[in-house]
């Protein structure tokens, strides 16, 4: 048996600035991570951070989890890599697989951190190697430097799908269209800007109607869809390409969550059931706290500043005199994140999150 | 394949690996999955379902279980959070698997 005061499950943005939070207040912390390593979404991020001085703008993605890296470096935090948290059970204790090995943790309090599911949609043909989620795209190209594709076509343009589509170009990959089933563009237009450029359509109202191959996929059928989401027929166009990206959201991870007893509550702007928490990331369960996409599906600038304010909780929870002014400082830099057009949806979300 | 240059990006690859997948040898580098690995040898198709259905990556991160495939006598191993090994033999997993 482990025994720690802290364990933060997943070493993403969120997981990782929980950890330096709870580190810096003298805390011993455990930080299981499944990967090899560790960063999250953050090592295949190539593109530059918008936001604050405190949210690392103007860095890419691969250096923030850098920085994330050096902030965790103290004797009292371990970071367990190959690590994969298993299961939460009712006497407070925790399981996980570390390589080989199957290991119990007693921790008193917890921080899960753990990070999104990439969706799918039914169409026939989705399940042939070649319908990639855009992530593993990026994860392929980015972080391990493979081509993950002659020929693509993306189905979603919020910004994770703009911004793979402009990566691929980057890598050399050709980006047949991107398609989007809802009427306008999800993402920033800057991104969608960039790759009008670039020669690369952008089809609103329409959505993939199929996708063929001999064992590998070969082309995609899309087509126009009408209000209410139907396909238009004889509007059908084949493309012909080895890889079509879904980037069409992400469901957070939260079955440990489930299986701790906390309270979910199905939330769709957060990206469906994510747990209930009080405003410094609390969930219904005394001791445990969310951060990250976990808590609700947002972009890593909040998983930093929400897994701080996690880290910071748990730590006045365990009996650290943390100042108001710090959680306050988090609070305000939240809000500043999700000010504006762009955070109306997840502003909307968090509404819905009451007891 | 891999990429050589890129904008952004400069790749540091360990030190060559080789490995087996259903006999035949394939190349790769230290610290690569290999899933990874299969991929830039231009192989896609990782498993077939129960009903044959040829199965490749979806999420490459350890979240959805569509990349399992046999290693080294052991069935379902997730390849996308595997790292090649010198000499490890991989092969194409069928249906459920056995149990070793
Ligand atoms: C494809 C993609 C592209 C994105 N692009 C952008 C972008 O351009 N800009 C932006 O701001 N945001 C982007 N995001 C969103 C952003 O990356 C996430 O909001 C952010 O990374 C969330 O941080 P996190 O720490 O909550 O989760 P993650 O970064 O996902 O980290 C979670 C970690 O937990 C680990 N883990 C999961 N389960 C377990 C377990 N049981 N045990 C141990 N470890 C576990 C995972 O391996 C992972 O390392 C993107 C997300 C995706 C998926
Ligand atoms: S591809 Fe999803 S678990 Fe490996």
């Amino acid at each position: 048996m482990i025994y720690t005061d802290l364990l933060v499950v997943g070493a993403g943005p969120a997981g990782l600035s929980a950890a330096a939070a709870a580190g810096t207040q003298g805390l011993d912390v455990l930080v299981l991570e499944r990967s090899h390593q560790p960063g999250g979404q953050l090592v295949k991020q190539t593109h530059m951070f918008f936001g604050s001085k405190e949210q690392y703008a103007a860095y890419r993605g691969f250096e923030i989890a850098d920085f994330l890296l050096d902030m965790i470096k103290m004797p009292n935090v371990k970071l367990q890599l190959n690590a994969t948290a298993l299961a939460a059970y009712d006497d407070g204790i925790w399981t996980a697989q570390v390589g080989e090995k199957y290991i119990k943790v007693k921790p008193r309090a917890v921080v899960v951190a753990a990070g999104a599911n990439e969706r799918n949609i039914l169409f026939p043909g989705n399940d042939l190697p070649g319908v990639y989620g855009a992530g593993a795209v990026q994860t392929l190209m980015n972080q391990y430097g493979v081509r993950p594709a002659k020929r693509v076509v993306m189905l979603g343009a919020g910004n994770i799908g703009l911004i793979v589509s402009y990566q691929l170009l980057q890598a050399g990959v050709e980006v047949a269209a991107v398609v989007e089933a809802s009427p306008n563009i999800g993402g920033y237009l800057v991104h969608a800007s960039k790759l009008r450029r670039m020669g690369v359509p952008i089809l609103t109202s329409h959505t993939v109607k199929r996708a063929d191959g001999n064992e590998t996929l070969e082309s995609v059928t899309t087509w126009a869809i009408d209000e209410k989401w139907q396909g238009i027929p004889s509007t059908e166009v084949i493309w012909s390409a080895d890889t079509l990206c879904i980037a069409v959201g992400l469901s957070p991870l939260c079955e440990l969550l489930w299986q701790a007893g906390c309270k979910m509550v199905f939330v769709p702007e957060l990206g469906g059931y994510v747990p209930y928490r009080d405003g410094n990331m609390a969930t219904s369960i005394e001791g445990i706290y969310a951060a990250g996409d976990a808590a609700g599906v947002e972009e890593a600038s909040v998983a930093m500043v929400g897994g701080k304010l996690a880290g910071l909780s748990a730590a006045r929870y365990l009996g650290v005199d943390i100042p108001d002014e710090s959680i306050l400082d988090c609070h305000k830099q939240l809000e500043a994140l999700r000010s504006g057009p762009a955070g109306a949806k997840i502003r909307a979300g968090l509404g819905k999150l009451t007891h | 394949m891999r990429i050589e240059e890129h904008p952004i990006l400069d790749f540091n690859r360990g030190k060559p690996i080789t490995f087996t997948f259903d006999g035949q040898t394939v190349t790769s580098y230290e610290n690569e999955t290999v899933a990874v690995a299969l991929h830039s040898a231009g192989i896609r198709i990782l498993s077939r379902s129960q009903k044959q259905r040829p199965r490749g990556l979806y999420c490459a991160i350890g979240n959805c279980a569509s990349c399992m495939m046999v290693v080294d006598g052991e069935a379902n191993v997730k390849t996308c959070i595997t790292l090649v090994q010198e000499g490890m033999e991989v092969k194409t997993q069928i249906g459920k698997g056995i149990l070793a």
